[in-house]
């Protein structure tokens, strides 16, 4: 590749043609501070509208400061980074960017993870000079997924990038002009009116507190001092691999062991784990997949296929919304995080002698779309939810400091058993491609009555947005498809509407990496590495596990024997499948 | 936002408007001013249709209604008042024939008297700066205005 010679701050460098300054500093070393700019490499997550104009640099010969996330390099090219003209502009942009703002940082909710109020220390800024207009057109919201504030907004452009080029949902964009510009939903409807999805992205690329989550960390801490109350916990896969980055361990530390010790310590009478769920739903969706595939060899035309997967509900949402025509091509199986709450709250509580409404299931997940799960009615049982509320790995995090415990120094210990023991493939849900792994392990074996050779499925490992695979299953061509963020689910629901899609399974994650990614993990504040790093995290907490496939699970086999029969069965479809609601906006004339 | 529903009819026009531009995103300024021009505004379902033909989300249609001011979706009334606030009509006084306007009528600019008789725009400059200040109710113009000229001139329009 033609590379390109030129320097900055007095340092030579080389980069190949196309390279943008901002990109050419940092393989130097030169940090250049930016706040809009976004871009997760290797995935589809860019949010370059070059706007905050923070990153400007000089350039010699060249009259305007420019921007170094959108100016390539040139041949023989003298930029600073650091120059006073360079110095004073970008304190002049700061401070004009805080003229509006509210500047209550001690008690905003993103305080200490903001990239704006990190910036403002980073540039010395010490007092305001300047004062903006009054903002009246702002709007304040809380759904049960996530709180907007958007007095807090600066115009960055990411979540509206997230909501729109990324997930096609186009929930969110920008209204009116000037000061009167923010991001909100069409004909300024609350986002619960609309076609939003939960999926918690645009919290998830917010750098201020614009747009955070629905808090539920006070309620959690009443009912943990409640002695009236059993409060019992299933964190969900990708939390492990997550939630050490909040204590000061590197990105992809796994936490298992001491994610169960915190969770007694905090007071939970049970400490669970969503990874036994997980392997419950491989049992259910998996014989699904066997069931329409039997159907569709013997010439049953009735069957659906592609069948998708149904755990993630950003995903549920998205095609509930877009694609209400084509509600009968993903699996019936309630996400684990529900069915976990079914069990929890039918055979476990049964067995135990626990009335059900004293008993409180609250999970700990990487997600805000989970927060919205939990109130569908379909997941409810005479009223009364499966799961009491959900809460993410970040508020984890947060109510761990605040009842005083030393994560990084805890112990490790085990889940409770039963609903605690879990499988190398119950862990893979937490990353893209994990769950259609999880269940070709089991459906392999069940349709070939074979063990198999090798355990992983590496070539729908990754994080490519679409990767397809076919899988031979003792001569027969099983293709397989996985697609990650909506914008890539709605290219294969397309096809799918116009009769162009050629798959037997394919499962579909929302977020950006899968659950690692999710909207209510740790920010990852733009590096790709954060996500790489969980996702090998979850590949080897997998090939760690003595047991790795969701069907050799002793406790999920007792499960059947003594209480759901067989996948499929009666009780089964009653406590573990749901159905799907067509939530498309109606137009009224 | 609007009680307002399109008839099955409106829907079809709108849609033949998008068509005729190719359902082309691109073209999205320039559907918006078609049918703003034939049905005086640009309602929710409307801009919802247009954003259903033409594959894009109804906030980036709502983002463009609600830049540009020239296109509102409110519905004009009968007789559309416009002021002008250019600099000619401004140094003579046009923002106190505006501040008069609003107190007789009782609404502010940008909006439609309940009866749907009267609506309230500002406009920049319509040619005539001799005659500063200006202000025009349908495509008649008032000249050398006075604020106390205000409530008679008002009270003389009649509907047809």
């Amino acid at each position: 590749m033609e590379k390109i010679n030129l320097k900055i701050d007095n340092h030579e460098v080389s980069v190949p043609k196309g390279t943008m300054i901002l990109e050419a500093a940092a393989s130097i070393g030169i940090n250049i501070p930016t706040l809009c700019h976004l871009n997760l490499r290797g995935t589809c997550v860019q949010n370059r509208p070059a706007s905050c104009r923070l990153c400007v640099v000089e350039v010699q010969g060249r009259r305007n400061l420019a921007p170094a996330c959108e100016t390539k390099c040139m041949p023989d090219m003298i930029v600073s980074t650091n120059s006073m003209r360079v110095i004073k502009a970008r304190k002049t942009i700061a401070e004009l960017i805080l003229s509006d703002h509210p500047n209550d940082c001690l008690t905003c909710p993103k305080c200490g993870e903001c990239e704006l109020q990190a910036l403002i220390t980073r540039l010395n800024i010490t007092e305001m000079p300047f004062k903006g207009g009054e903002l009246s057109q702002r709007k304040k919201e809380l759904t049960p997924s996530i709180v907007r504030n958007m007095d807090k907004c600066i115009y960055c452009r990411r979540c509206e990038t997230m909501c729109n080029d990324v997930q096609t949902v186009g929930a969110l964009g920008a209204v009116r002009r000037g000061f009167n510009t923010t991001i909100a939903p069409s004909f300024d409807k609350m986002l619960k009116d609309t076609n939003c999805t939960s999926c918690g992205q645009c919290v998830a690329v917010c750098p201020t507190g614009a747009l955070t989550e629905h808090d539920n960390t006070d309620q959690l801490m009443d009912d943990l001092r409640n002695p009236d109350k059993i409060v019992i916990a299933q964190p969900a896969p990708a939390v492990r691999a997550a939630l050490g980055e909040e204590f000061g361990m590197p990105a992809g530390t796994l936490v298992t062991g001491k994610l169960a010790t915190a969770l007694r310590e905090l007071g939970f009478d049970y400490v669970f784990d969503t990874d036994f769920a997980a392997d419950l739903t491989i049992m259910e969706e998996g014989y699904e997949i066997l069931d329409r595939l039997k159907r569709h060899l013997a010439g049953d035309e009735s069957v659906r296929l592609p069948i998708m997967t149904s755990c993630c509900p950003g995903w549920v949402n998205f095609f509930e919304h877009e694609f209400p025509d084509l509600l009968d091509y993903p699996s019936t199986a309630r996400s684990p995080q529900a069915m976990f709450g079914a069990i929890a709250k039918s055979y476990w509580a049964e067995k135990m002698g626990i009335p059900r409404e004293k008993l409180v299931v609250v999970s700990i997940m990487p997600c805000l779309a989970k927060k919205y799960e939990v109130t569908r009615e379909d997941l409810k049982h005479c009223g009364l939810p499966d799961v009491d509320y959900s809460i993410s790995t970040r508020e984890l995090a947060r109510i761990l400091k605040r009842a005083n415990i030393g994560f990084a120094g805890l112990p490790d210990s085990d889940f409770d058993k039963p609903l605690g023991e879990s499988t190398g493939a119950g862990v893979i849900f937490g990353t893209t491609g994990g769950v259609l792994e999880a269940a070709l392990r089991t459906v392999y074996e069940a349709y070939t009555g074979k063990t198999l050779p090798k355990i992983e499925f590496t070539e729908v490992r990754g994080l490519e947005g679409i990767r397809e695979a076919t899988i031979d299953l003792n001569g027969f061509p099983l293709k397989v498809c996985v697609a990650h963020t909506l914008g890539n689910a709605r290219k294969i629901m397309n096809k799918l509407r116009s009769g162009e899609l050629d798959y037997h399974v394919v499962e579909v994650m929302a977020c950006p990496g899968g659950c690692i990614g999710g909207g209510g993990q740790p920010y990852h504040h733009g590096h790709v590495e954060v996500l790489q790093a969980r996702q090998k995290a979850l590949y080897s907490e997998d090939e760690h596990k003595p047991i790795r496939k969701s069907h050799e699970n002793p406790d999920i086999q007792k499960l059947y024997e003594e209480y759901l029969g067989a996948p499929l069965s009666e009780r089964s479809e009653e406590l573990l499948h749901t159905h799907y609601i067509d939530k498309s906006i109606k137009m009224t004339w | 936002m609007s009680d307002f529903k399109l008839s099955p009819e409106v829907v079809k026009q709108v849609e033949a408007i998008c068509e005729k531009h190719g359902n082309k995103p691109g073209e999205l300024i320039n559907i918006l001013h078609e049918c703003q021009n034939n049905y005086g505004y640009l309602p929710e379902p409307m801009q919802r249709v247009i954003a259903a033909k033409l594959g894009i989300p109804a906030t980036q249609v709502y983002g463009v209604v609600t830049f540009y001011s020239f296109f509102t979706m409110t519905p004009k009334g009968r007789h559309p008042i416009s002021v002008c606030l250019g600099t000619a009509c401004y140094v003579r006084g046009s923002e106190k024939i505006l501040e008069e306007i609003k107190r007789v009528i009782g609404i502010d600019v940008g909006e439609t008297t309940p009866d749907g008789k009267f609506s309230l725009d500002c406009l920049r400059c319509v040619g005539a700066c001799g005659l500063a200040p200006v202000m025009m109710i349908g495509k008649k113009v008032y000249g050398r205005m006075e604020p106390q000229n205000v409530r008679k001139i008002l009270e003389e329009i009649q509907d047809d």
